[in-house]
């Protein structure tokens, strides 16, 4: 049964295939954004290689006038400029689509598609006539297919030529030579095909009060805004965008224009050790701090994140995670440190957990979780992805409240010290397992140590069954004060159905397409979204109020599945898990499958038993 | 233990600063390591080279990684916040912190096992940027809360209490921090106060790392015939190379020495360390000679002490000073100053448009 409604105007996806290194990303995000521009909903996503040069490479490009967020599954339109990926490229075209290839070189072997339509340009034989130099030659010939694509879905080349302007505003004769290259792509197709073809994009007016922005740059901006001062981190993939997007902005926009003083500290740290070391005490001193990594970083922070636990102190963490175990695909995505970030380190530990489901959501909740950390005296662990983070994905406007100040949490003043008798540092004089802390420099009466070693709630060293119990008992105290503090479930109960889809993070795009096909085919969900670890009330509540829920979650192991039965009182047999990991996004058609086949029985047996009632 | 405090009586004939306050406003928690450990004596000079200083309590960070010199950090000026981190790991915790408030005097407990195994990373990196601290490892080449195995820092041939003899050939962090390019490298031995509490007080004016590796017996399990870092064996090999005296900005210097004899090194405050060389052929300004000599003396069995290298002008390689940060604390920069606001979020998204 096809899942998806066939592809048309503004509805379709083109998938690229490139070698890395050649150039890509430019014809690529300039294609995206061209769309974008013309008022189309659009996504984008990159397919890359752990390499710098000669490694298979994808783009998707899918143009979408629902405004959906998600891969569909399906490929109506390949650009196959890799040779050594031309026979899967080929087969992935859905049947009634498009292959367009360089002819400069016949490849017969790949007309032996008759359900497809296939557009042969020899793009390395106009790039070879028109420019010199190899590596120009290169270049160009990728810039060259995004001007064949113009032509055959009606984009508007005086978009394309304004967006080359802004790239290269300080080397205008790159736009000149860019430019030369697209008109030579655009010219031969519209000499040699009918143009546009029947899937085209016709402008829309859909597109105004929104942004593309991927997830790492708008963590990284809500960092700015947060008013973090230091940045630790070691350079790994998929986070280290996020480190260089807070670098531009911090650069551009924290340094004393009289001075030329930076008010931040960037440092790049000797490992992921160093990294969340350097957070921990900058933190502990009163500066908001924070670090980004991935899933082997986390693995190597887990001591210092059970430091952060036991001795309160507050850090930020963002994961930006990719496909495991060990060293995995780097550059591909998954959500397989959910079970890594919600208990590191060894002991009873626990840490609060942030799941944005898209790049405005990285935003807003990077500002939370500085709040966060500060109002809990705890690590908050940002989970985002490599598809959130890498990928840019169409959102609303971020937007910010002028009023807003950051919430420092309870830490003693000078004049609240000199009124103190004495300061009992993990003492829970309010009731909800939070104690006050102070700042080194500031008063001799409210010095305290900071320990990872047994203590008692005065804050001192201890090894006495009964004072080592009472802190750690508080510390669950103030685990029950997070589930009211930290971001509610989404939930969408509009169906009222008793079917339900429980899912995390970036699955959330696929879900909202899924459920809309799912309703075509006259099957009704309702869909919670977890956004934080611990879960909050909600959570439980949806799950009892539920006969049958898919667990969508992209890794091989039912991770957020584990964290439910073991947070929650649900019943695991209600449970069924909807596993999506091969390192590619989710795709709405797996949910759509997976959801159907579930159900495929069930229905046969009402059907049936319709069928004998009638 | 370290949960019962000292009781502060105050004797009207104690000794004040010039903040008013005695040496007993400086120490901290009772010590629980054992009677005539090195670290305690050590703990002794951080206390008088404090009170010395004049520092005031609360702008004293002190910081420790894991081990029994990691606990010793409770052990003086109470009035300073401690932050006893996790094995090898104090220097990141040093750097956060100082990053946060460049306005502290921070000084770092470790031992030879936090520092020369576990940590070495990061011992290496804090000098590699600079970062303004004190250092201090208490070396006695063996685990105590262990009991007693060899740590990177023994010695070849070494006989550890059970008998066992070291095999491997030790890393010795003074060699290693003059060669990373640490601006300021001191050895010397708990067993010498008068040498020990001058350097204490030069590193902690120093204006970037200061390393100073201390001799420290461990009595219990390194401290017997046959060890090289035995309070008998310290004493008869170690030799004071370089005397520093501290001389704070606001005190004069008294002719102590006769011209030629000292060295003034004019730190970043203006206060000095006058160096007075007890081995004439030592030059504790040349990063070079000072290793060669060092490596010299040590192929015959003997350690040189004192302050055997200094650079003159940390200041310009100081991590601050390379980041660019304002003299300003970043943690008391007010949050107005911090964000962009709704205009500059607007300008921002047009490039994403």
């Amino acid at each position: 049964m096809p899942v998806n409604s066939p592809a048309g105007v503004n509805d379709f996806t083109v998938k690229i295939a490139t070698v890395n290194g050649t150039g890509s990303a430019s014809a690529n995000t300039l294609l995206m954004k061209s769309i974008f521009r013309s008022g189309i909903p659009v996504m984008g996503k990159n397919y890359f290689p752990s390499n710098i040069q000669g490694l298979p490479t994808w783009y998707e490009i899918r143009v979408t006038r629902d405004g959906y967020v998600a891969r569909s599954g399906r490929v109506d339109i390949m650009v196959a400029m890799n040779a050594e990926t031309y026979a899967r490229d080929v087969r992935e075209v859905a049947p009634g689509g498009y292959l367009v290839y360089d002819s400069t070189w016949p490849r017969p072997a790949l007309l032996k598609r008759e359900d497809i339509t296939v557009l042969g340009v020899p793009l390395a034989k106009l790039c070879n006539e028109n420019f010199n130099g190899v590596r120009t030659r290169i270049l160009m010939k990728n810039i060259c297919y995004a001007g064949v694509l113009a032509a055959l879905l009606d984009l508007d080349v005086a978009r394309i030529r304004e967006l080359l302007a802004e790239t290269y505003a300080k080397k205008p004769q790159l736009v000149e030579s860019n430019m030369k290259a697209i008109q030579l792509g655009y010219d031969y197709a519209r000499a040699s095909f009918t143009c546009p073809l029947p899937l085209h994009a016709a402008p829309l007016e859909l597109t105004a009060g929104h942004v593309m922005i991927d997830g790492n740059t708008a963590a990284a901006l809500g960092c700015i805004f947060a008013g973090a001062t230091v940045a630790a981190w070691y350079p790994i993939t998929p986070s280290t965008s996020l480190m260089d997007a807070f670098k531009m902005f911090a650069d551009r926009m924290r340094v004393d224009r009289e001075t030329g003083r930076k008010n931040f500290a960037f440092i790049q740290a000797e490992d992921e050790l160093a990294a969340i070391g350097m957070v921990i005490g900058a933190m502990w001193n009163g500066a908001r701090a924070f670090t980004a990594t991935s899933g082997p970083g986390i693995s190597l922070m887990n001591e210092f994140l059970g430091l952060a636990y036991y001795a309160e102190v507050p850090s930020v963490i963002f994961d930006i995670q990719r496909v495991g175990p060990s060293t995995g695909m780097p550059t591909r995505t998954q959500q397989g440190d959910l079970l890594l970030c919600a208990y590191a380190s060894h002991g009873d530990t626990r840490h609060v957990c942030l799941y944005p489901a898209n790049p405005e959501e990285c935003f807003y909740m990077a500002v939370q979780a500085f709040d966060l950390a500060e109002r809990l005296q705890t690590a908050v662990l940002v989970v985002s992805d490599l598809d959130i983070g890498m990928n840019d994905w169409m959102c609303p406007d971020l937007r910010w409240d002028d009023s807003y100040r950051p919430d420092r949490g309870k830490v003693l003043g000078k004049e609240e010290i000199l009124r103190l008798e004495k300061l009992y540092r993990y003492f829970d004089k309010d009731g909800d397992g939070i104690g006050y802390r102070s700042m080194p420099g500031v008063h001799p009466k409210a010095a305290y140590f900071t320990r990872g070693s047994g203590h008692s709630q005065y804050g001192v060293y201890t090894e006495d069954p009964a004072e080592y119990q009472l802190v750690l008992d508080r510390l669950l105290k103030k685990w029950d004060t997070a589930k009211k503090l930290v971001p509610r479930a989404v939930i969408d109960a509009t169906a009222g159905s008793d079917l339900g889809i429980v899912s995390v993070g970036s699955c959330d795009g696929a879900i909202h397409e899924a459920m809309h096909v799912l309703r075509e085919h006259g099957v009704g969900v309702d869909y919670l979204r977890v956004r934080a670890f611990p879960f909050s009330e909600d959570v439980e509540k949806f799950l009892t109020g539920h006969e049958l829920l898919f667990v969508v979650e992209q890794n091989r192991d039912a991770q957020l599945r584990s964290l439910l039965t073991l947070e929650t009182p649900v019943d695991k047999a209600k449970l069924r898990s909807l596993l999506h990991y091969s390192g590619l996004p989710i795709s709405s058609s797996f949910i759509v499958e997976g959801v159907l086949a579930e159900l495929a029985p069930r229905r046969r047996t009402l059907e049936q038993g319709a069928a004998a009632r009638g | 233990m370290t949960f019962i405090a000292k009781p502060k009586v105050r004797h009207p004939s104690l000794p004040t600063n010039a903040l008013g306050l005695t040496r007993r406003d400086y120490e901290g928690a009772l010590s629980t390591l054992c009677a005539g450990c090195g670290h305690d004596s050590i703990t002794a000079a951080i206390v008088e080279a404090s009170w010395g200083l004049s520092l005031e309590p609360q702008n004293m960070v002190k910081l420790s990684g894991i081990g029994c010199s990691s606990k010793t950090t409770a052990y003086f000026v109470s009035g300073g916040h401690g932050f006893n981190s996790v094995h090898g790991r104090m220097p990141s915790i040093a750097m956060g912190a100082n990053a946060a408030n460049r306005n502290l005097t921070f000084l770092g407990v470790s031992g030879d096992g936090d520092t020369l195994s576990i940590g070495l990373g990061q011992f290496c990196h804090a000098i590699r940027r600079n970062l303004n601290m004190l250092y201090i490892i208490e070396n006695n080449g063996v685990y105590g809360l262990t009991k007693g195995q060899f740590s990177a820092s023994a010695d070849l041939g070494t006989r550890a209490k059970k008998g066992e003899i070291n095999v491997q050939p030790p890393i010795d962090p003074v060699l290693l921090a003059i060669t990373l390019g640490a601006t300021f490298v001191a050895r010397s031995f708990s067993g010498d106060k008068q040498q020990l509490v001058p350097l204490v007080q030069a590193g902690l004016k120093h204006a970037g790392f200061a390393l100073i590796d201390v001799l420290s017996p461990c009595v219990t399990f390194n401290d017997h015939e046959g060890s090289t870092k035995s309070y008998a064996y310290t004493r008869e090999h170690y030799e004071p190379a370089v005397h520093a005296d501290f001389v704070p900005l606001e005190r004069e210097i008294t002719a102590a020495y006769g011209p030629g004899e000292t060295l003034p090194v004019v730190m970043h405050d203006g206060s000095r360390i006058l160096l007075r060389k007890l081995d004439a052929a030592y030059d504790p300004t040349s990063r070079t000679t000072a290793a060669a000599q060092i490596q010299e003396r040590m192929k015959h069995g003997e350690y040189l002490t004192g302050l055997l290298y200094v650079d003159a002008d940390p200041h310009k390689s100081a991590f601050h000073v390379v980041n660019g940060t304002p003299d300003a604390a970043l943690n008391s920069i007010p949050y107005e100053a911090l964000s962009p606001g709704s205009k500059g979020l607007e300008k921002v998204l047009a490039r994403y448009r």
